[in-house]
């Protein structure tokens, strides 16, 4: 009992029920959704499965978001980044017919990992440094980046024949799951463990929730501010890495396109609120993921790409509601309306 | 008597873990100036929330003028004539005044906005108040003091029957007290109920009729001031014999500092901040700067602490000449640093009691690593109950403890570090009289048994020529004159302040 009430208000709560009540809606309405099945060479198949692979991009692009909104700054700029990092790998791999790769694949996935994590520290520079608000100084890459990525790619989409470069977010064979799946579970481990084993937690909340106080104590806030954004464009890099190598190209109109805004959304649906401080990297993950289902579970209940947004939207609307304060308050109101009129009615007995 | 305008009956309000306010009364009489004392968390400012509609009541009535009100939102309030001035002036400073007076209700004519009338009616109101200012300008183009009194014209323009002022006077000078209580007496004579609180004894004994007490969220009582001796008042606030007061009131001995110097300033300037102090703190030694607002008094400790840098003169730590390029490397050095506005540079509300009395050890651990978890509620149970921090527990967040309690967390997160010098900037500003007694005696004690060296800012001199065995006086961001022995005196600070170069 006592668990069960530490469970209900705890953070995790709603981002947990939400995705719940989104998967028995699933299990009652989609045939088989929950059904997973084993190829001969031991990959693993089903609906579930690939919910957990097509949300690999979004939970890592999640990450970054929520430590940079934990310092309540934002980062829009992260799906024009995710095309200048795809742009970057799939120029340096080469579009040769042939299917040679011209530079390593090894190199060519640092140096776009690199290019993400400088895009990022551009980002830190000019909130940190010049103060600038998140949204606009973000923005100034968000409107630039697929520019920059165009000026990459020469205007064309580079495909890329060269074999290995699908393995990022496809099988490699003898292991169950696409590598994309390995590669988030790999990024929430890693942010799971420096926020366990040091105090960068605790000094970006503070930054967050009071950045003068935050000096005052001795807190480099420049350096908090440079290393989320920093980390941010490393996540966007890794993004960019597995959204090119899934089409084996690189677009830079469309590498990313929207996705700054998906994961924002994973955040505010994690708990972690937009004015910063407090953040919960868990909700975060589950936010992301129950996204993708919903995008699933609206493919698999037919509804078309055209009229997917509009219903995902009220869908949205519907999990924040339940995740509002105000919204949960004027609830208990309701609910007690009976209770309410009786009391009055009581008094106006008593005064008679 | 007259009845009552307002009644508060048998009020009660609980917060999770905490019974802020039980069984508690309270009766307003029109044309009445009624403080509200008790200390810091006693429930003083819950009653008033509770009243403004800002905190639901959980039990108990409400009667204005006879008939009940339960106001559920300061809106709700300030409409049945409850107006509210609060100890941290609340409106825009980005706003002008006339703006600042008529949000959310501007005359409007057509539709639109009447703003010649708002400037006309701002005007009007604030020579009411004696305040000649032009009303067109930002709020922030204003001292503290103005503001507050754009503040007071606010809530006297609602047609208030009832006018609340939470601590108006803490961070205004003699003058504008003064001025503060002209208006005060003079909305009284129009039948207004006032309820005053203040942590100042002489200007409570000044203004009011009426003193009710409350003492850990209950009644102590309702008195009028006439028959209250002060010495009784304390005695009832903190719950003790009369005779253990006259005790406490007595300050203990003052430390006496060594022969060596830990931190020395020669001609040190900074642009725009301070033009010339040259000062020596010695090891155990409690110094006091002293000085008006504005003096430089508060820019010299943050000189001192890598705040404001060094463009002229030396700074020299231990005999070496240092240069403080940020607090971290006057942390580093051995200094710590509690400043004045505790809520904006101070506390990092949403954090807990815990994470903010590790902060700064943490900062000064690094980034990269990470205090035991263990050893964190050992070094806050350990200053929870060594600085008798009231708290439900190590884990509840600052942001919901009392002024006075937040203050003690600040001063637990630098002892944390064991400073070598610690600078307490206003560190009793808004705090009740008990727990100030305590910081004062902490100061010396540190300074005594640990050989620290303390600096010691406060707006009341009384406070500092009892705790301070030498005063630095400011005037016009230099050093003006250096008290010691004898010379430490409220007379000597003001001779000082006032007496040209001597």
């Amino acid at each position: 009992m006592e668990k069960l009430k530490n469970f209900t208000s705890s953070s995790l709560f709603l981002p947990v029920v939400a995705l719940a009540v989104l998967l028995v809606f699933n299990g009652i309405f989609v045939e088989g959704f929950f059904d997973i099945q084993v190829t001969e060479d031991g990959r693993l198949f089903g609906r579930v499965i690939d919910i957990l692979t097509r949300s690999s991009s979004l939970v890592i692009l999640s990450l970054g978001m929520t430590l940079v909104i934990a310092t309540s700054g934002i980062d829009i700029s992260v799906g024009a980044v995710v095309a200048i990092s795809a742009a970057v790998v799939c120029t340096l791999i080469g579009g040769r017919g042939d299917g040679v790769a011209e530079t390593p694949m090894l190199l060519a996935m640092l140096a776009s990992v690199g290019i993400g994590i400088l895009c990022g520290l551009w980002n830190g520079l000019l909130v940190a440094k010049f103060k600038i608000q998140a949204v606009v100084a973000t923005l100034i890459l968000m409107t630039a980046g697929r520019g920059v990525a165009q000026l990459l790619t020469e205007g064309q989409i580079i495909t890329v024949y060269y074999k290995p470069f699908a393995s990022i977010a496809g099988v490699i064979p003898g292991m169950p799951l696409p590598t994309n799946v390995f590669i988030a579970l790999a990024m929430v481990a890693f942010v799971a463990i420096v926020m366990k084993k040091t105090s960068i937690g605790l000094f970006i909340q503070s930054v967050g929730i009071n950045p003068t106080a935050a000096k005052y104590v001795g807190i480099n806030v420049t350096m908090v501010l440079f290393l989320v954004y920093a980390f941010s464009g490393f996540c966007a890099g890794v993004t960019g890495l597995i959204e090119s190598s899934l089409i084996r190209a690189a677009d830079a109109n469309n590498a990313g396109l929207n996705m700054e805004m998906d994961a924002i959304l994973a955040v505010a649906l994690g708990g972690t609120l937009l004015s910063g401080g407090k953040f919960y990297l868990g909700g975060s993950v589950i936010g992301a993921i129950t996204i993708q289902t919903l995008t699933t579970t609206l493919y698999a209940l037919g509804v078309s790409a055209d009229q997917l947004p509009v219903v995902k939207a009220v869908a949205v609307i519907a999990i924040c509601l339940i995740q509002s304060r105000k919204a949960r308050d004027l609830f208990e109101k309701w609910k007690n309306r009976g209770n309410g009129a009786a009391a009055a009615g009581a008094k106006a007995v008593n005064k008679a | 008597m007259a009845a009552a305008l307002l009644e508060m009956r048998n009020i009660d309000k609980v917060f999770p873990g905490v019974r802020a306010l039980s069984n508690v009364d309270f009766t307003l009489h029109a044309g009445e100036i009624h403080s509200l004392m008790g200390e810091n968390g006693a429930g003083k400012s819950t009653l008033v929330k509770v009243l403004t509609g800002v905190y639901p009541k959980d039990g108990g009535t409400i009667h204005l003028n006879g008939r009940e009100i339960s106001p559920k939102t300061p809106k709700e309030a300030q409409e049945e004539g409850i107006s509210t001035v609060y100890q941290e002036v609340n409106l825009c400073p980005n706003l002008t005044v006339a703006e600042n007076i008529f949000i959310g209700r501007e005359p409007r004519r057509f539709g639109f906005i009447d703003w010649k009338e708002v400037n006309r009616r701002s005007v009007e109101l604030l020579q009411k108040l004696d305040v000649d200012i032009d009303v067109n300008k930002t709020l922030d183009n204003y001292p503290v003091a103005i503001q507050q009194m754009v503040a007071i014209a606010r809530a006297v323009d609602v047609d208030a029957k009832i006018l609340i002022l939470d601590e108006p006077t803490s961070s205004l000078n003699e003058g504008e007290t003064a001025r503060l209580f002209k208006i005060v007496r003079q909305l009284q004579k129009q039948g207004m109920g006032i309820i005053f609180i203040s942590h100042f004894l002489e200007q409570i004994y000044e203004l009011c009729d009426h003193i009710t007490i409350l003492r850990n969220g209950e009644l102590v009582g309702s008195y009028e001031v006439a028959k209250l001796p002060r010495l009784e008042l304390i005695a009832r606030m903190v719950g003790k014999d009369l005779n253990d007061v006259k005790d406490m009131d007595k300050m203990a001995e003052k430390s006496v500092p060594s022969e060596e110097v830990f931190i020395e300033t020669d001609h040190a300037a900074s642009i725009g901040q301070i033009k010339d102090v040259s000062l020596q703190i010695h090891k155990g030694e409690v110094i006091g700067f002293a000085g008006l607002l504005g003096s430089g008094r508060t820019e010299t400790a943050e000189m001192l602490f890598g705040l404001k840098d060094v463009t002229g003169g030396q700074l020299k730590i231990n005999g070496k000449a240092e240069k403080l390029a940020n607090p971290m490397a006057a942390m580093k050095d051995g200094i710590a640093f509690c400043p004045e506005d505790r809520k904006l540079a101070g506390i990092i509300g949403d954090l807990t009691v815990r994470e903010n009395i590790i902060l700064a050890l943490q900062a000064m651990d690094g980034m990269f690593t990470h205090i035991p978890y263990s050893e964190q509620v050992k070094l806050a149970d350990q200053f929870i109950e060594k600085l008798r921090i009231k708290v439900s527990d190590r884990d509840q967040l600052i942001k919901n403890l009392s002024g006075g309690n937040q203050q003690k967390v600040i001063i637990a997160r630098w002892l944390a570090t064991h400073p070598q010098f610690l600078i307490l900037d206003e560190p009793t500003r808004g705090i009740d009289v008990g727990t100030k007694t305590e910081i004062q005696k902490m100061a010396v004690e540190l300074a005594k048994t640990e050989g620290m060296s303390v600096a010691f800012i406060s707006s009341e001199m009384d406070e500092m020529v009892r705790t301070c065995s030498k005063l630095i006086v400011m005037r016009d961001r230099r050093k003006v004159a250096e008290l010691t022995g004898e010379q430490v005196s409220s007379d000597g600070v003001m001779q000082a302040i006032a007496g040209g170069d001597n």
